[in-house]
């Protein structure tokens, strides 16, 4: 049984999600969040025992038992199983703050909830560039539903060029593909690792090209500077639920960047050893800075976070183009500490706009809130843990960003982008947070109900940003063990 | 064969760059399905162009790489119903926006 835990965060939400499909289920509201919980629950469980069981070294998976590198194989190491567990514990509060409101409005929400859970978790497992591109279709495909979820003009807006962008990026995935197969003949991730440094120079200039619409492909879905204009609206525009679990969106481009260019491109590639990096930190610096403007111009709630989360997609893939062991690891704590951060602020300012009626997350003075006291701490935290404040996680986060950079030769660029973002998300945040909880009009509190699932989302990403604090130094361990492992090139087929 | 195949796939690429660049939802429709077709066959063509050889072992003496066309199999039925789900999204952002242009309004017309 424990030999196959590697396939199980994929097949449970599946199945769950289609047993959601049934009519029963569509039909029963209790039936259905109880089998959901059951879900989500176990795909935790099970994602948290493959994490634990991982330390022991990774594990190659062999769908159908195929002798790798023929077979497609399923691949779990310390990386791919901190991100399994993240879009899980995400999920689990998106799905949690969705039971007070989405579910009620449209029965097939959470069964579109299981199918991205399990496209996400599908793309962080798989061992396969085809496989990759499969499980991008799947969650972009889940994507897309949650997307014009709720309906109206401004979503069905974004959600076509949000949908258009990624079908034209998977035309060009499946380009890069087929040439990067035809110089290779092969497309398990690792067997291509190890034949990249055999290749002819006129070879290289093919594989290049492909590496280069890998960047293009990877970029679009962790919204890279030129290819960042979906981000901000379809954030904006999406049910608060989607937006906290798109938070996990851009993870996915930053893990696939991390995952193949490390792999194809490590040190034993020869003359195409570290392919595209020094591209990527200055495009993930200019997206810092993109993102900064964003801030800066946003007036309302809904649209700053939408540029918080732009800034730390930036900061990631910056750091993924330093690419040493130490900022890998550091890179990993602050994702972690972003996606949930970022997600439960979506949420947040969903709790703020549903109890402000009408002034919504604008910007603004308004009258007390009926929660106003439990919204504004919730608010202050959140911010603290954002702007990088101690005690909180985001503290840990950014210290361990600085030093990791110190002494690569992009150490000031890196530290005065991120410093002066920093002080502009401490100014922007206060500004915000001053004008919606201090600066009241007179009056009565509307009374706006939030229902108590609406809480308990929230209260489940505070928690785990909580977690985070206290357990720091043993994930930092986790997480340094697993750069070391996954910088490591063309383990897994030495494994198989 | 290998300049008639490859003629094609810049033909299509081609034609389907022009039609997405029409910003109009049908034409972007119509440019997608193209731009896919392209790709397909740059898929297929991908493990060797080879005249006469069989997919399975032991049927022929020569056989043709077995993978690109399973490849391009899953690449099909994933390209038509993301087509699908673009149509329906086409006519939902018709009914609602009361235009088929991809920014949901028209474009104001340069002075």
């Amino acid at each position: 049984m424990l030999n196959h835990l590697a396939i199980l965060p994929i097949l449970v939400p599946v199945v769950t999600a289609a047993l959601l499909l049934l009519p029963y289920f569509s039909a029963h509201q209790t039936a259905r969040r109880v089998l959901s919980a059951t879900g989500f629950g176990l795909t935790l469980v099970i994602a948290l025992a493959l994490a634990l069981q991982v330390q022991s070294g990774g594990q190659v998976y062999l769908l159908g038992d195929w002798p790798a590198p023929f077979g497609i194989v399923l691949v779990a190491d310390r990386l791919s199983a901190t991100f399994v567990v993240l879009s899980t514990v995400l999920m689990i509060g998106g799905w949690l703050y969705g039971c007070g409101r989405d579910d009620t409005q449209e029965p097939f929400f959470l069964a579109l909830l299981h199918f991205l859970l399990m496209g996400v978790n599908g793309a962080f497992l798989t061992g396969d560039l085809f496989n990759l591109f499969v499980f991008f279709e799947v969650l972009l495909i889940s994507s897309y539903g949650l997307l014009i979820h709720g309906g109206g003009k401004n979503r069905i807006r974004a959600a076509m060029h949000y949908v258009l962008l990624n079908l034209i990026g998977s035309a060009l995935f499946l380009l890069a593909l087929a040439l990067l197969y035809s110089q290779l003949g092969s497309l398990q991730i690792s067997d291509m690792g190890l034949r990249i440094a055999a290749l002819s120079e006129s070879q290289q200039w093919i594989v290049q090209s492909a590496a280069g619409l890998l960047l293009i492909v990877f970029g679009l879905k962790a919204a890279m500077l030129p290819f960042h204009f979906w981000l901000p609206s379809a954030y904006k525009q999406a049910s608060p639920v989607v937006a906290c679990v798109f938070a996990m969106m851009t993870k996915v481009g930053i893990y696939s960047l991390l995952r193949v260019f490390t792999t194809l491109f490590s040190s034993d590639a020869g003359q195409l050893a570290g392919f595209g990096q020094s591209g990527l930190v200055i495009a993930g610096l200019l997206t810092i800075a993109i993102a900064v403007v964003v801030l800066l111009a946003s007036a309302d709630l809904r649209s700053l976070v939408a540029a918080l989360v732009l800034m730390s997609s930036g900061t990631l893939l910056s750091l993924v183009g330093v690419g040493t062991i130490s900022t890998d690891s550091a890179l990993l704590y602050y994702a972690v500490h972003s996606t949930l951060a970022t997600g439960a602020m979506f949420l947040l300012v969903d709790i703020i706009a549903t109890q402000r009626g009408n002034l919504g997350d604008r910007i603004a003075r308004g009258r007390r809130m009926q929660h106003q006291v439990a919204t504004g701490w919730a608010f202050a935290f959140l911010a603290l843990a954002i702007i990088g404040m101690p005690p909180l996680s985001g503290f840990i986060g950014k210290i361990l960003l600085l030093q990791s950079v110190t002494g690569s030769s992009w150490q000031f660029a890196f530290w005065a982008m991120l410093l002066v973002a920093s002080l502009l998300v401490l100014i922007v945040l206060s500004r915000a947070g001053s004008s919606i909880f201090w600066r009241l009009l007179p009056g009565k509190p509307a009374v706006n109900p939030v229902s108590i699932w609406q809480w308990a989302g929230l209260t489940w990403l505070l928690a785990s940003l909580l977690a985070l604090v206290f357990a720091a130094e043993p994930l930092l361990q986790y997480f340094s063990a697993a750069s070391a492992e996954f910088s490591l090139p063309l383990r897994h087929v030495k494994g198989a | 064969m290998e300049l008639i195949i490859a003629a094609m796939i810049g033909l299509l690429t081609c034609c389907g760059v022009f039609l997405i660049l029409r910003a109009r939802t049908f034409a972007v429709m119509l440019g997608l399905t193209m731009l896919s077709y392209a790709v397909n066959l740059f898929i297929f063509v991908s493990g060797g162009l080879t005249a006469g050889a069989g997919a399975v072992l032991g049927k022929t003496s020569a056989y043709a790489d077995p993978l690109p066309q399973a490849l391009v199999l899953t690449a099909i039925v994933i390209g038509f119903a993301m087509t699908a789900f673009l149509v329906v999204l086409a006519i939902r952002a018709r009914a609602e926006l009361g235009n088929d242009h991809v920014d949901g309004q028209q474009p104001q017309e340069p002075r």
